[in-house]
């Protein structure tokens, strides 16, 4: 590479909002049904059927607007992008051009350079589209309306951020203001937030900005990392060699790190958008906004600075949990119903982190009661278990529904709590490991550890290792 | 009895008074349907089972008290451009020639709650668009006034049924006068409501933001009844209004006694046939022996009404109708290949020249690079137009307009010339623009014998106005004639 390049990337972030029912109709929204089970005369775009708003829709909206400063728009408007796919079941998706939402916002996100603010474009409503199954083997296509007027919002970035770093940083941050909202999941994977990558490079110093792409079917974090390192790679040797970059949709392959041509801006459509006549104009008051300002959850800095005052647990460990409103609620819940903070805490960052890591889970998966915790936690400092039973515990509660406590006790886990059977245990491990006992009155501190073991093992693991090393001690 | 020359109010009250049955209104109608349809073609659809079947179950709901409406048991005929539940819904166009809907509109369904008995589903123009019920697929409808003549359009088969007494009263659609121009060329009374009034949902639409579902009726009184029936407000249709005064029988009152009727000199002049000038200042007339006082001013910007209107209604049927692809329901191409051959082939084949032309005037005028110049320069007139009765408005109670500048057209002779068809909405269409209410009753007719409408034009929800001048100049022109 003679010349030093830069990466400017502008993003454009679908997120389905999590409300019961669709934009325009009473139709569910739960994933998974059978095809066309969550369907009706609107959201099949039946004739004479007409679409009417879904309040809690622009609630969610306002809300994840007024958590990225942006200016709510007091006079907004609906319209019809128009184009012809089986998938959009009237050839026109009702959506936002001229008068969206929220405009003009931005977002901070922590970079190695420090802080940097991302600014957003504007946030508009709108709806999904269906979906195409294709049948291989009859060589037809099925059209499932299922997800035909979920709502969603889609986040347009201005083009701020630098690398693949900036991304990740502003999308973890769009993910963690939209779920402590609760206005959505934000599941890559499953499609409940997705990121269409606009990217372009040009000469450090270069005041113009390149011609750019646009990169769809990114299902991950990895997949945009790579994407957006691929991508500037290809844009790069273009230049490099002389052409020109082609303003251009294309697809990202992850499987083969490849990125393919969808299609080129002069066959970009005209979507005739227009006014949706079928929608009347939504005047917002300074009341409704308020409302909703007032409803604001208790954001994640502000978490911070409460949790270190209130619970007085490590930095490491506060930023850990907050990073998810999910594992923050938890927390709380659990340290509310008695459990020690620093304990809840612990269980948090060490088993739930590890199990969400081997399992690939997202936090927003966690399914376990903070009753089941707390009571974990309970019998765990009553020592009527101990440490590595309640982490066999934890691992059966993480997944099922259970009582700790009950589960304990028809499992047989308590401890032995029986000075006598101990410290007959203790002598008969003394008795039968001469070399160990030797070991440790000739000053070998760590011969005890394999007594504790040997001791622990024959009590089948249901006495307590503090009791154990001290029974061991006074014998000794 | 001759049931068949009865009012709707009339023949609800009769069976009532057990005169007659609805069974026996129904049958009367249906046998008078055999008899004229050869000639007329008012229905796409008769539905003479279904008819039959609801006639006895609603006999059986009068007797045992269930329904005591005015126009319960009353057979009505219902425009095929509003969805109706198990029953064949064609819009005369070929592309929906197999749709069957799963639900009906809501104008539809507070009929049947008012106890109609629902007869069939009359012809128009294909989609709405056209002035003649001519651009039906099935076929155009026939003016039973004189068969050689077009009935008016869209709502041609409404009006013409009405006027044929092949129903007692029928719905209709008014989206640029639809159904004050046929009822006048069909001599029968029609309203518009106000853009707001009546349920949009289960309406086929054509141009959403002018749409309006209103009767075609044999008299005032008939219209009163049935608007009560269809106002009200629907949660499933964003731009209804909750109104508390749909009590429209309450407004049947011969008084105009200082109502203030302007009559617009923009619209009484060169392009209006010299009779009709005459029958409507007549009527104008009348209404002021009765008491109301009568000024001429000017409406202005009536020029441009038709190109904003086309520019308008285009733009929104161009999107409303993309969903007649062939995919879901409707009418597909036989042989394709691939998607967009199988669009282009369904869609080409599926809609005629007259939805067509419109299709592509409207997908003009809001493609890229042209939406500010024509799309959006309409929506200010449209403003503008409002203003201007707004300000007319703030002076007078209602506007006195012909419906059409000419009477009834002989059959054919407006296909050639589109432009001239447009040019004919210029007294109804305004209106649309506006939002506001319009009546039209007969005025007399021409020396061919052809019906004459008089329209009346309200503000905003003033329906009452309308009713109350509409209902006394009825009966004034009616002792008139029982004079002579």
């Amino acid at each position: 590479m003679s010349k030093n390049y830069e990466t400017v990337i502008g993003l454009e972030v679908h997120v389905e909002l999590a409300t019961k029912t669709k934009i325009f109709c009473g139709c569910s929204t739960a994933f998974g049904a059978e095809p066309n089970a969550h369907t009706c005369p609107v959201c099949t775009g039946m004739p004479g059927s007409l679409p009417v708003l879904n309040k809690q829709v622009l609630e969610y909206a306002v809300a994840v607007g007024l958590a990225t400063n942006c200016d709510i728009t007091r006079y907004c408007k609906f319209d019809r992008k128009n184009y012809f796919y089986p998938d959009n079941p009237q050839n026109y998706q009702i959506s936002q051009l001229y008068l969206p939402i929220c405009r003009n916002g931005h977002v901070d996100i922590e970079t190695e350079e420090g802080t940097k603010s991302i600014g957003i474009h504007e946030i508009h409503m709108e709806e999904d589209a269906g979906k195409l199954v294709h049948d291989e083997w009859e060589d037809c296509s099925y059209v499932d309306y299922n997800r035909s007027g979920v709502p969603l919002i889609e986040i347009v970035s201005e083009p701020d951020m630098r690398s693949a770093d900036d991304v990740i940083a502003y999308l973890e941050k769009l993910k963690m203001i939209v779920q402590y909202l609760g206005a959505s999941d934000c599941k890559l994977q499953e499609g409940s937030m997705r990121a269409d990558v606009n990217l372009s490079i040009r000469e450090v110093g270069a005041k113009e900005f390149g011609t750019r792409t646009e990169m769809k079917n990114l299902n991950s974090f990895k997949a945009i990392r790579r994407a957006i390192e691929g991508e500037t790679e290809r844009q790069i040797d273009i230049i490099e060699s002389g052409e020109k970059v082609v303003q251009e949709t294309r697809r990202w392959d992850d499987n083969n790190g490849e990125s393919y041509a969808m299609r080129s801006k002069e066959d970009a459509q005209d979507y005739r958008y227009f006014p949706d006549p079928d929608l009347v104009p939504i005047s917002l008051s300074e009341e409704f906004i308020a409302n909703i300002k007032s409803k604001e959850p208790e954001f994640r800095n502000e978490k911070k600075l409460r949790y270190k005052e209130e619970y007085k647990i490590p930095d490491y460990d506060i930023e850990i949990i907050t990073e998810s409103k999910k594992m923050a609620d938890i927390f709380e819940k659990t340290v509310e119903l008695g459990a020690d903070p620093k304990k809840v805490s612990n269980y948090l960052m060490g088993e739930t982190m590890r199990i969400l890591k081997e399992k690939e889970m997202d936090a927003q998966d966690i399914g376990f009661k903070p009753e089941a915790l707390a009571s974990l936690i309970s019998l765990q400092e009553s020592k009527a278990i101990n440490g590595t039973v309640a982490k066999e515990v934890f691992e059966v509660l993480f997944f099922e529904d259970i009582d700790p406590e009950k589960y304990v006790e028809e499992k047989g886990l308590k401890t032995v709590n029986d000075e006598g059977a101990l410290r007959k245990t203790v002598e008969e491990v003394i008795k039968n490991n001469p070399q160990s006992v030797e070991d440790y009155r000739n000053g070998k501190e760590k011969a005890i550890g394999f007594l504790v073991g040997q001791t622990m093992k024959a009590m089948q693991g249901k006495a307590d290792p503090g009791s154990v090393n001290k029974m061991l001690k006074e014998l000794l | 009895m001759d049931i068949l020359s009865m009012t709707a109010v009339q023949i609800g009250q009769a069976i009532k008074e057990k005169k007659i049955t609805v069974e026996d209104a129904t049958k009367a109608v249906l046998e008078k349907i055999k008899e004229c349809e050869p000639l007329y073609n008012c229905y796409v659809t008769v539905d003479e089972e279904g008819a039959l079947k609801s006639a006895k179950e609603i006999q059986k709901k009068i007797d045992n008290g269930e329904l005591t409406g005015p126009l319960a048991g009353v057979p009505v005929a219902i425009k095929d451009n509003m969805c109706t539940k198990d029953i064949l819904t064609t819009c005369s166009s070929k592309i929906l020639s197999n749709f069957v809907p799963s639900f009906s509109s809501e104008a539809v369904i507070n009929l049947e709650k008012a106890g109609a008995v629902i007869l069939g589903k009359t012809n128009m123009d294909e989609f709405a668009m056209g002035s003649t019920t001519e651009t039906s697929f099935y076929g155009p409808t026939k003016n039973p006034r004189n068969p050689e003549h077009v009935p008016g359009g869209s709502s041609g088969g409404s009006a013409a049924a009405v006027a044929a007494n092949e129903c007692f009263y029928a719905l209709g659609s008014d989206t640029g006068g639809s159904i004050r121009q046929p009822a006048s060329y069909c001599g029968v009374v029609g309203m518009k409501p106000t853009y707001g009034r009546v349920s949009r949902y289960g309406l086929i639409a054509y141009g959403s933001s002018l749409d309006q579902i209103g009767p075609l009726c044999k008299d005032v009184t008939d219209l009163a009844n049935i608007m009560e029936v269809i106002c009200s407000y629907d949660s499933k249709d964003s731009t209804s209004v909750k109104r508390e005064d749909n009590d429209f029988t309450s407004a049947l009152k011969e008084d105009v006694t200082g109502l203030k009727i302007g009559i617009p000199r923009d619209y009484f002049g060169d392009g209006l046939n010299g009779e009709i000038k005459e029958k409507i200042l007549s009527a104008v007339e009348i209404l002021k022996a009765k008491g109301a006082i009568v000024e001429e001013f000017d409406l202005s910007l009536v020029e441009y009404a038709i190109p904003t209107y086309y520019t308008i209604a285009a733009a929104e049927a161009s999107s409303n109708l993309e969903r007649f692809d062939g995919i879901k329901y409707g009418y597909r191409t036989e042989e394709y290949n691939g998607l967009h051959n199988m669009y282009k082939k369904t869609r080409s084949e599926g809609f005629g020249p007259e939805v067509k032309r419109r299709i592509m005037l409207g997908s003009f005028v809001l493609s890229s690079g042209y939406y500010d110049a024509y799309y959006l320069k309409a929506l200010k007139v449209k403003a503008l137009i409002k203003k201007a009765f707004d300000d007319a408005f703030s002076k007078y109670d209602i506007i006195v307009a012909p419906a059409a500048p000419t009477t009834a057209p002989r059959l054919g002779e407006s296909l050639a010339d589109p432009i001239a068809m447009y040019l004919s909405d210029i007294y109804t269409i305004s209106v649309n623009l506006a939002g506001l209410p319009g009546i039209t009753v007969p005025c007399g007719n021409d020396k061919d014998g052809l019906p004459i409408g008089l329209q009346m034009i309200g503000n905003s929800f003033e329906e009452h106005k309308l009713i109350r001048a509409a209902f006394t100049y009825e009966c004034a022109a009616k002792c008139g004639k029982d004079g002579e």
